[in-house]
């Protein structure tokens, strides 16, 4: 059908001054009636202050398939994380 | 329960060896407890299963509000009313989160609603059987939703990312409904004689059918064995019968209500209670198209969805119109 809706991803912002984080799809005419109903399909409790809808025809995402060559090469490098540093007891917190 | 009927490619499961490399890894994930996301590569059958399961339990949400839509503008008090409302306004939520986690499997929207409106996909037989008076609404939030969140709570593990996500946020939502509907039951079990009288006449219809909602007998569930390799479904039929009834008993004893099954007794040895077998005949024929609602059901879907069309079409048209004078 030539009519159907086009498909939205939903993205809320929490009570607790996190991100805006995906919950959901649906479909709406328009950005506007996204919204709304984002509204009332995912905050019927409180769930959000904030809300961004997004066409999903604009996501673009990695491949599933490519996981290993995009995100391997950060395995090796350890000494990214504070611990990979030996830091003496007398030192104190660092 | 809510997908009574997911058939199944009707062949046993692959061992190891049968598999190919990608199966292979497929089933190694799975059985690490990993989740499978949209993008991810999976079997065939995986893919029709889920489709099936997720869409079912879907329908099954959307035919849910209508039993239920049937008692809003006779609810007994404002705030009755706009309890069930609230509920009921939950439940086509429930069937859109599950319709979007179903369309992240490539179908489509207009597809899952043209397979449940033509009455080619299934819904749990449950909401075809009627509601005939306010001590329903008790019934079914009680032991219907009840029913539910045994089965939903187990799913929160299934191995699909977005059905796992959507039952989370159901399983949230659906204490409420239960909590609503044992509510209603104290409150006619607690008082006229006639009201309890009522109460117990709406858990002796009801009884039976949510009992069913669980399916047929492990023994003839004939398509579970490769859904529980796959983690489609976590639970077995008959597991989550019985824990419902192991936790909804002691709740119809505290109403001072009878159970509706005069075989059903606490075996102290297991710890569970031994109860009868529902009537599985009458199961079959309601799946099948013959329960007392189901005509109604499909016609009143139909009705809305036809009644609807002129807006829809209207919001996109106006859409299109801006579009065109934007450019």
């Amino acid at each position: 059908m030539a009519n159907d809706w086009p498909l939205w991803e939903i993205f809320i912002r929490g009570q607790h001054g996190l991100s805006h984080r995906h919950v959901g799809s649906l479909h709406a005419p328009d950005a506007e009636m996204a919204v709304l109903n984002a509204r009332d399909v995912y905050t019927r409790r409180n769930e959000g202050v904030s809300i961004w809808v997004v066409k999903s025809e604009d996501v673009t995402a990695s491949a599933p398939s490519r996981k290993g060559p995009m995100f391997d090469p950060s395995n090796d490098k350890t000494y990214r994380h504070p611990t990979f540093f030996d830091i003496p007891d007398e030192v104190g917190s660092m | 329960m809510y997908a009574q009927e997911v058939k199944s490619t009707g062949k046993g499961i692959k061992t190891h060896e049968e598999m190919s490399a990608e199966e292979r890894d497929f089933q190694v994930r799975i059985d690490a407890g990993e989740k499978i996301e949209p993008k991810d590569w999976m079997p065939d059958g995986y893919r029709k299963n889920l489709v099936r399961q997720i869409s079912q339990h879907g329908h099954s949400e959307v035919v849910g509000q209508l039993p239920e839509g049937n008692w809003i503008t006779r609810a007994p008090t404002l705030e009755r009313k706009a309890i069930l409302l609230a509920k009921v306004q939950d439940e086509a939520g429930h069937g859109l989160y599950l319709y979007s986690a179903a369309e992240t499997l490539g179908v489509s929207r207009a597809d899952l609603i043209d397979d449940l409106l033509s009455g080619k996909a299934k819904y749990s037989s449950i909401f075809n059987y009627p509601t005939l008076n306010w001590a329903d609404m008790g019934a079914v939030g009680w032991l219907v939703d009840g029913a539910a969140i045994v089965n939903q709570v187990a799913l929160q593990r299934t191995s699909y990312g977005p059905y796992s996500r959507a039952m989370v946020r159901i399983c949230k939502e659906e204490s409420f409904h239960a909590r609503q509907g044992f509510d209603i039951m104290m409150k006619m079990s607690s008082g006229t004689a006639a009201q309890k009288a009522m109460a117990q006449d709406a858990l002796n219809r009801l009884w039976w059918p949510a009992l069913m909602m669980f399916g047929p007998t492990d023994a003839d569930s004939v398509h579970s064995a490769q859904s529980m390799a796959w983690k489609i479904k976590v639970m077995t039929n008959d597991e989550g019968r019985q824990k419902f009834v192991d936790q909804t008993i002691p709740q119809i004893e505290y109403l001072g209500l009878e159970v509706p099954d005069s075989a059903a007794k606490l075996n102290p040895k297991t710890g569970h209670y031994e109860f009868s077998d529902p009537d599985w005949a009458e199961f079959f024929e309601v799946l099948k198209g013959n329960g007392p609602c189901n005509v109604d059901r499909l016609r009143a879907r139909n009705k809305a969805h036809d009644d609807g069309a002129w807006f829809r079409d209207g919001l996109m048209a106006h859409t299109k119109k801006q579009q065109i004078a934007a450019e």
